[in-house]
């Protein structure tokens, strides 16, 4: 126990439900007993199909609501509200628009209390260690999404958390931005060496990024497993082709597979037989995990009949690409 | 009401027209700028022809309508013998004095219940009330309670310019990013903090979209009010002109306040926009 930074301790969280036309009021069950530990200094993804509970994890940890049940322990002390030992990056980037790059980054020291003599000098070394120095002066609508959220991680390193919670930060980028952004952070872990627990819905970037990936399944949220990220040298040119990145890909695919099936059926429990609809969701989310994994851009074209299928078509499709790409 | 509907279609007719006229007799390399600078004003000296010509004429009757060029020289008589300076300083004086009192009343409460759910509840059916009861229904209440002075006169202004400014307060307040307000929470900002750091920011420009509003109402009110017993006022001109049968000063009293909205809605419009660069251009991007 003492190992942990963080420990989520049989954490349960349900949401009030009002009554609707369908359905009588109740509570939904985000999240059921989750019990999770980070190490100090450790890299820590959370990857799960969509409505699984990653973000109200991350909420519960930055302090943003409260446990229904079970406790959060940073430093083992439970937590009680948002603190500036936490430091949350958003995927929406939650930028103040009236302030220059420079300005986002003071907010948080302003936060905290640093003197204004102190503060130029951390918010230069700050953009400077995003690659922003020469945006100080701009606004966030003169920046683009990948700068914006450069901006945002660095407003958020400025006032020197020992964690940062990271919410599917790259999730609103386009591919090369969201490339070059993922070994950035990585290179601001190694540098800085903060906890960092970093939630998506992305397998190729869980693996890429996590030393270990811990998997949820579906409503209501659990730890299904914890997978440790071996890709041996990370300084290899192309981490992402490399054999140990594909096996760990696919462990986590295999997993995640059937809790994106569970999902769907929760979702419609009264389809007897795969609707329009439903199979499209299945495509979609195809193409935004596996499907990217192949680096093959848009995907569209293949949405299939049966949701089963696909699933057991798209494994040697991505093989075959990647093979395509590598030789 | 029938001249309100009328209006905007006689304009739109009238630049229509002047626009295929003026369009072959002007050089084409005079088409680009002049024809922008035509196309702007085209309506208005189309009005200002029509109200030269026609009384001219004989299509409307001089007496009730004099030239345009005979209204001006009224206007200038009136400034040179400085009683429109008097006129204009009263009423400038009122609205300046009403919007002013306005600003700093309704921006605060506005802040207040805009932030706080529970005293918005309370207050928001008595807003409801208030908001749907025209300014100048008022008028006699004001008189009556507060007598013909000025009192009554800039209370008239506050209560109107106060409705803008704190329905678009209160809109500004509730209709901040519930993002922005997570992100500063997470960062341990208290109430305080964070409604000076991340609230008021973000609701200056509906602010002042409200302020703005309101400087066309506090001169509209202002000149109804002053048409009920006033001394001094570019309302008190018009009517007591009208009265005394001085038909062009009248019209220079409507023309003068025609020009003090103007300005004073391109002066707020001005300072409406350095204070929300930021939304306009997020908005235009």
């Amino acid at each position: 126990m003492s190992t942990n930074k963080i420990l989520f301790d049989r954490v349960s969280k349900t949401f009030p439900v009002r009554a609707s036309r369908r359905s009588q009021a109740g509570a939904v069950t985000a999240l059921d007993r989750v019990t999770l530990g980070v190490r100090d200094g450790e890299f820590l993804v959370v990857v799960g199909p969509s409505g699984c509970g990653k973000s109200t994890l991350l909420d519960l940890l930055g302090g943003l609501s409260k446990p229904s049940g079970g406790q959060v322990l940073v430093d083992g002390e439970a937590v009680v509200g948002p603190g500036l030992d936490r430091g949350i990056v958003f995927q929406q980037y939650a930028l103040l628009p009236w302030r220059t790059a420079a300005g986002n980054v003071a907010f948080g020291l302003e936060a905290k209390g640093v003197p204004r003599a102190e503060r130029a000098d951390l918010v230069a070394y700050h953009l400077e260690l995003v690659g922003l120095s020469g945006f100080a002066d701009r606004h966030p609508h003169e920046l683009s999404g990948g700068m914006k959220q450069r901006v945002a991680i660095a407003r958020s390193l400025a006032y020197d958390p020992d964690i940062l919670l990271m919410d599917e930060p790259f999730a609103a980028l386009d591919a090369q931005t969201r490339d070059s952004l993922q070994d950035e952070l990585v290179r601001i872990w190694q540098a800085t060496g903060k906890t960092i627990v970093f939630i998506t819905h992305g397998i190729d970037e869980a693996v890429h990024l996590g030393q270990r990936v811990a998997v949820m399944t579906s409503r209501p949220g659990r730890i299904k497993q914890v997978i440790d990220i071996d890709l041996g040298d990370r300084a290899v040119e192309d981490v992402r082709s490399t054999d140990a990145f594909r096996h760990h890909r696919h462990q986590i695919w295999t997993l995640l597979r059937d809790e994106v099936r569970a999902a769907q059926s929760a979702e419609r429990p009264a389809a007897p037989a795969p609707a329009p609809g439903r199979s499209r969701r299945w495509a979609r989310y195809g193409t935004s995990t596996v499907g990217r994994t192949a680096g093959t851009g848009p995907d569209g074209g293949r949405i299939p009949a049966v949701p089963g299928a696909d699933a057991d078509r798209a494994a040697p499709a991505v093989a075959r690409h990647e093979e395509a790409r590598v030789g | 009401m029938v001249d309100i509907a009328e209006r905007p279609r006689l304009a739109a007719t009238a630049a229509a027209t002047a626009a295929t006229d003026a369009a072959p007799r002007l050089p084409r390399r005079l088409l680009g700028l002049g024809g922008r600078v035509l196309h702007r004003t085209a309506a208005l000296l189309t009005l200002a022809l029509v109200w030269e010509t026609a009384p001219r004429l004989g299509l409307v009757d001089r007496v009730f309508l004099p030239p345009l060029s005979e209204v001006l020289l009224g206007w200038t008589a009136l400034l040179r013998s400085g009683q429109l300076a008097e006129h204009v300083g009263a009423s400038l004086t009122r609205s300046l004095t009403g919007l002013g009192l306005a600003v700093l009343t309704a921006i605060p409460l506005g802040l207040l219940i805009g932030w706080y759910r529970p005293l918005a509840e309370l207050l928001s059916p008595l807003l409801e009330v208030f908001r749907n009861t025209a300014a100048l229904a008022l008028l006699p209440v004001f008189v009556l309670i507060l007598g013909l002075g000025e009192t009554s006169k800039i209370a008239l202004v506050l209560y109107a310019c106060s409705w803008p400014i704190l329905l678009n307060t209160i809109a500004g307040v509730k209709g901040v990013d519930p993002l922005l307000i997570r992100s500063a929470r997470s960062m341990g900002l208290n109430h305080l903090r964070l409604f000076q750091k991340v609230i008021l920011p973000a609701a200056v420009p509906t602010i002042f979209t409200g302020v703005r509003l309101a400087g066309a109402y506090s001169i509209l009110v202002l000149v109804a009010a002053e048409m009920v017993g006033a001394k001094a006022g570019l309302g008190y001109l018009i009517n007591y002109a009208q009265y005394n049968f001085a038909i062009p000063d009248m019209y220079a009293g409507i023309i003068t306040i025609s020009a003090i909205g103007l300005v004073v809605n391109q002066l707020l419009v001005a300072v409406e926009r350095r204070f929300s660069t930021w939304r306009v251009d997020v908005s235009a991007s």
